[in-house]
């Protein structure tokens, strides 16, 4: 507890009620915690901006949430009524909407960028675990919390999209198609489905999302920032204990986020006035016909930033399962063979994959195939144990390394993009060949991250002054 | 504080084991809150009220057209087949996944509707739940035979699941390496008079 902190009469009135507040509030200590007395490495590049500019969204999305809470219906014969009311008739409330829907997909741009910004220098290395573990949280929360709300509009994909989602959970063996009903609340999806949605759309799942985000900034402040190139900046110090390669956060990088913020809101405006559909990605033109449980849209998708996941789940076919039932076998005999351990792991190896290989020839694709859509997302949480490169910083990795970070970049967006997309036999063998990517590039990782020539790490940061 | 009270005495092991016991009591009260709360999630009583069976009236479908009814607030397809296409039907088992409707019999179909291929009482009108047995969407009728879009060569009429490409034939049986993984459901039904037909309910309930 700190001492009470008695002031000069001759004080000003401000200073006065800062030392009021402080002798019951530490509000002066918090601000130097985690603004002007934070220490931020000081060459942060562009890549640095996404962190500040996702938090920007969520305010976006919150004010604007409120505010269409206060004119739509959450009742299923209303509700695509009351947003084209809000559209229409409430004065700027398209505008309020369209920020709403925009900001939807600009939170998964900036996080997607926030993301692969981790990846490449490494930010979830030790120490910085558990930000990376609330990080892929605030990612698994943001996905429900953008797929209830894309029911809400009581359009076409929405209830198809919804409708596929929740069955997602009925292909669970014995507990499935119970757990489907309890999520539905009925036999289909229905008004009671879009009840619970909206409510945890508008407060369960926010609320989750904010204590999460506080549990990512005070993660982040407790171990400090990790850079571009991958050194502990708290490992050289001056006199007074302060990193000599840190700049204060406020108001260096406040002042920098501001300009970022600028920018942001430039690109931002221009979608929301100019392009709020995006040409069906962000708003898709099947959603502007009423929900209609009788007839299935001819082509479902989902909005783009779950379109690689959705890949994934598609391209387990049963054909595919006998290429995984394969991998899952050559593990198995490689782990046995190459590395070293007693014979009683190396016998629960092998029993284990015989016992994985014959749940994969007795339960249904379908299950195997919401599996790896789950798994997609669940491998993220992993990142800091499978990566075993002795350098964090993508910069000190060998060429090769890049090389393999870009084909996954690109096999990202072709499986994305193939989400998109109707099926057709070579999309499919295609985006089967990415999902065997895309899960290759981790299971693997703690082997090819080693391989290599690694370049020698600087004691100091790269950065010349301009 | 822990010192202060380690140095004051020895600990009292009885008040631990009480205050195990309270904790225990605590947590069966706060799971037994929860029961409410997670019960709440089922269907609510209006919800099951509107499982009741519904009539059709089957008297104006013409050969090779599909009626659509609701039930349960699923689309019920009922389809009359024509000669032809009853008579195709055999031929197509060795493409399908569950030519018989063995995986799952119960689930699947009722007893009547898995004696032969045509999977129903009168061999002439097939009834479906019209909902693709992989993820729920509505399959579409692709009835015309012949090469089409995202449908093989061979195509000999049937219905088309335009999320994950599931297709079916005309007596809603499943293709194989498709992601459905079974035939589309045969509800419980029964004939009331030639033209009148109750779907919901059969002879057996």
């Amino acid at each position: 507890m700190a001492t009470f902190h008695e002031i000069s009469p001759n004080a000003s009135a401000g200073a006065k009620t800062l030392n009021w507040i402080d002798n019951r509030f530490p509000l002066s200590k918090l601000f130097k915690e985690h603004m002007s007395e934070y220490y931020a490495p000081k060459n942060f590049n562009l890549w640095y901006i996404f962190g500040s500019l996702s938090l920007l969204v969520l305010v976006i999305q919150i004010v604007t949430g409120i505010f269409l809470v206060m004119h739509y219906k959450p009742d299923a014969a209303l509700a695509f009524g009351s947003v084209e009311y809000i559209m229409r008739d409430v004065p700027w409330g398209w505008l309020i909407r369209y920020m709403h829907s925009t900001g939807a997909s600009a939170f998964f741009v900036v996080v997607y960028l926030h993301m692969f910004r981790g990846l490449m220098y490494g930010s979830y290395r030790k120490p910085r675990e558990l930000i990376w573990l609330f990080g892929c949280g605030i990612f698994l929360a943001l996905m429900a919390e953008a797929f209830m709300g894309y029911l809400l509009p009581w359009g076409q994909m929405s209830y198809w999209g919804a409708q596929v989602i929740v069955n997602l959970f009925s292909a669970i063996p014995l507990i499935g198609p119970d757990l489907a009903l309890l999520i539905r609340g009925d036999f289909v999806v229905g008004d009671a489905t879009l009840n619970r949605f909206f409510s945890f759309h508008v407060i369960a799942v926010p609320l989750v999302l904010l204590g999460l985000v506080v549990a990512h900034i005070i993660a982040l402040h407790e171990v400090g920032s990790n850079n571009p190139d991958g050194i502990e900046i708290k490992a050289t110090k001056d006199a007074n204990g302060i990193p000599l390669d840190g700049i204060p956060f406020h108001p260096y990088y406040s002042v920098h986020d501001v300009f970022a913020v600028s920018m942001f809101l430039f690109v931002f405006s221009a979608i929301v006035f100019f392009a709020p559909e995006m040409g069906g990605y962000f708003l898709e033109y099947n959603n502007f016909i009423p929900a209609d449980p009788f007839q299935t849209p001819l082509h479902i998708a989902p909005v783009w930033y779950f379109t690689p996941y959705y890949t994934l789940l598609r391209a387990v076919t049963t054909e595919m399962m006998y290429v995984l039932i394969a991998c899952v076998l050559v593990g198995a005999v490689l782990a046995v063979a190459k590395i070293k351990m007693p014979s009683l792991f190396k016998g629960a190896i092998v029993g284990g994959a015989l016992v994985v290989a014959a749940m994969m020839m007795a339960i249904d694709a379908k299950f195997w195939g919401v599996v790896a859509m789950g798994g997609g997302v669940v491998i993220l949480f992993f990142l800091p144990w499978l990566d075993n490169s002795p350098v964090k910083s993508i910069r000190y990795r060998p060429s090769w390394h890049k090389v393999l970070y870009g084909a996954f970049v690109i096999n990202f967006f072709v499986i994305g993009y193939l989400g998109t997309q109707p099926v057709s036999v070579i999309a499919g063998r295609i985006s089967q060949f990415g999902t065997l990517f895309y899960f290759g590039f981790f299971i693997l990782m703690p082997w090819w991250s080693r391989l290599g020539t690694f370049k020698q790490v600087p004691s100091r940061v790269n950065y010349t002054a301009h | 504080m822990s010192e202060t009270l380690a140095a004051s005495g020895p600990n009292d092991p009885s008040k631990r084991t009480w205050l195990i016991a309270s904790g225990c009591a605590g947590a069966v009260g706060g799971i037994a809150a929860a029961v409410p709360f997670v019960s709440s999630f089922q269907p609510s009583e209006r919800a099951k009220a509107a499982g009741a069976a519904v009539e059709a009236d089957i008297s104006a479908i013409k050969p090779g057209e599909k009626m659509t009814v609701e039930w349960r607030g699923k689309p019920v397809w009922i389809v009359r087949r024509t000669p032809e296409q009853l008579a195709a039907l055999p031929k197509l088992n060795d493409q399908l996944a569950d030519p018989l409707s063995q995986r799952k019999p119960t689930e699947q179909a009722p007893e009547y509707a898995r004696k032969d291929e045509s999977r129903s009482i009168k061999p002439e009108y097939l009834v479906v739940v019209g909902i693709c047995t992989h993820l729920g969407c509505s399959p579409s009728e692709k009835f015309k035979a012949g090469p089409q879009p995202s449908l093989p060569d061979d195509w000999q009429g049937g219905f088309f699941c335009p999320c994950h490409g599931s297709t079916f034939d005309l007596a809603g049986r499943v293709f194989k390496n498709k992601p459905a993984p079974d035939n589309l459901e045969v509800p419980p039904h029964m004939y009331l008079s030639d033209t009148k037909l109750l779907i919901g309910e059969d002879k057996k309930a």
